[in-house]
């Protein structure tokens, strides 16, 4: 490069005057670096418009500690300025934080509606197993009935519905081996309030009834079987309305059902 | 190199660096600014002011952008322009290219200003118009080559040559002086 024509250009007066762009200044920087004369022209022409600035100055009145002193006063009111001030870091901190505080609240909302909702889903689950339990034993008991009804030893005795209530039936399931009877006694009505139905062993010749006890809490009953003890030589079962607690003789105007054990 | 390690301890806002840099300068901006505003007092003001502008941007400053005192010198005519565009100069704008810091030759001579006029009319007693005018635009006012080209009336390709020519001139006045 040549050295004196770079100097004779004039650029280098430019860029004292600080008007060339960012990648010239740069350029000629790194000349200045590389070239002592380049570097020594620019302080001279510096030092000329140092000289004629200097010339038109009005002198300083003022001391290089007042400068200090407002720039150290300027410290304290640009801090006191970011405490009092900076209203949008201080704006967004606060809303930041009610958001927070809103989603906390919300989310703990929700976790006591979870909770609760848990609550609601365990108790349905607890009577849903309990409902589970009781037909499981309500199956079992099913099961054992139709086991004991099925029992070789077992007589079925149908016991056909009498003048007072025609449409009734009801049928007696006698196991002599163990001296049970099972009456079903679906087919009879509700008895009405203070009665209660009354079930006799009978003996034909002569006719002689013997207890054998009540259908007590018939109208609670799900499946209107009765278990009774017949410790009797039975020849015939009937079933009779009576008075709440029983009688001690059937009332025969009141006989629902009747029937009689067949031969064999 | 006693310049470079100055200025990097001044970009380390070290007091006394400044202190030092304020000394070599102070004198030169409040020029500056004087031949803009052509008033003492404000001069002194907004000297005072481009001083703790450069404190606290002080680490804006890049020596591969330029000269120290071309960074402070563009501050300083900045904030003068700024001061002359508003409050009570807005009356007088109209004078603002036409009136050159020679200008200050004339309007002081009868009051107290303690500008140097007598040095500042050596430095420039044998430059023509058109050298004191390019001068001025181009150091005291910022102006682009092209904006200068334009206020002056020449090609764009004259206004680095000129310059060159001028600065030639005031360089020998230095240094006849």
């Amino acid at each position: 490069m040549n050295v004196q024509k770079y100097i004779a250009s004039g650029i280098l007066e430019l860029y004292i005057a600080g008007i060339l762009s960012e990648k010239e200044n740069l350029e000629i920087a790194n000349y200045a670096k590389e070239y002592p004369e380049i570097q020594k022209e620019i302080e001279a022409i510096e030092a000329s418009i140092l000289a004629l600035s200097k010339k038109a100055s009005p002198g300083l009145k003022y001391s290089f500690t007042s400068i200090m002193d407002r720039i150290n006063n300027e410290v304290k009111v640009i801090s006191m300025t970011t405490k009092r001030g900076t209203p949008i870091s201080t704006y967004v901190g606060w809303a930041a934080s009610i958001l927070l505080a809103i989603g906390m609240f919300w989310m703990y909302q929700q976790n006591q509606e979870l909770k609760s909702d848990i609550q609601v889903v365990e108790q349905q689950n607890d009577t849903l197993e309990q409902q589970i339990a009781d037909s499981d034993s309500s199956l079992e008991n099913t099961k054992n009935l139709l086991n004991t009804l099925r029992d070789k030893n077992i007589s079925v005795i149908p016991l056909g519905g009498q003048d007072v209530s025609p449409t009734s039936y009801a049928k007696a399931y006698w196991n002599k081996e163990n001296k049970k009877v099972f009456i079903d006694a679906k087919g009879l009505p509700e008895p009405p309030a203070g009665f209660v139905y009354q079930v006799w062993s009978l003996k034909l010749s002569p006719l002689t009834p013997t207890s054998m006890g009540l259908l007590e809490n018939f109208e609670m009953d799900e499946n209107k079987i009765f278990a009774l003890n017949n410790p009797n030589e039975s020849e015939a079962f009937g079933i009779t309305l009576e008075p709440a607690g029983g009688s001690k003789s059937p009332n025969l105007e009141q006989l629902y059902t009747l029937g009689v054990v067949s031969a064999s | 190199m006693q310049l470079d390690l100055l200025v990097e301890q001044f970009k380390k806002k070290d007091p006394s660096a400044f202190e030092k840099l304020h000394g070599m300068y102070a004198d030169n901006i409040c020029g500056v600014i004087n031949t803009i505003v052509k008033n003492d007092g404000i001069a002194q003001e907004i000297c005072q002011d481009v001083f703790i502008k450069i404190w606290n941007n002080s680490e804006s400053y890049n020596s591969s952008k330029g000269r120290f005192f071309t960074w402070i010198l563009n501050i300083a005519r900045n904030a003068a322009i700024d001061e002359i565009r508003s409050r009570s100069y807005k009356n007088e704008k109209k004078n603002l290219s036409a009136d050159y810091f020679v200008g200050i030759l004339q309007n002081k001579e009868d009051e107290d200003s303690v500008v140097d006029t007598k040095g500042l009319r050596n430095l420039v007693k044998n430059l023509k118009e058109k050298c004191v005018q390019i001068i001025e635009l181009l150091y005291f006012r910022g102006y682009t080559q092209k904006d200068a080209a334009e206020e002056l009336a020449i090609p764009i390709g004259t206004v680095k040559t000129r310059n060159r020519s001028c600065i030639s001139q005031l360089r020998e006045n230095m240094e006849s002086k």
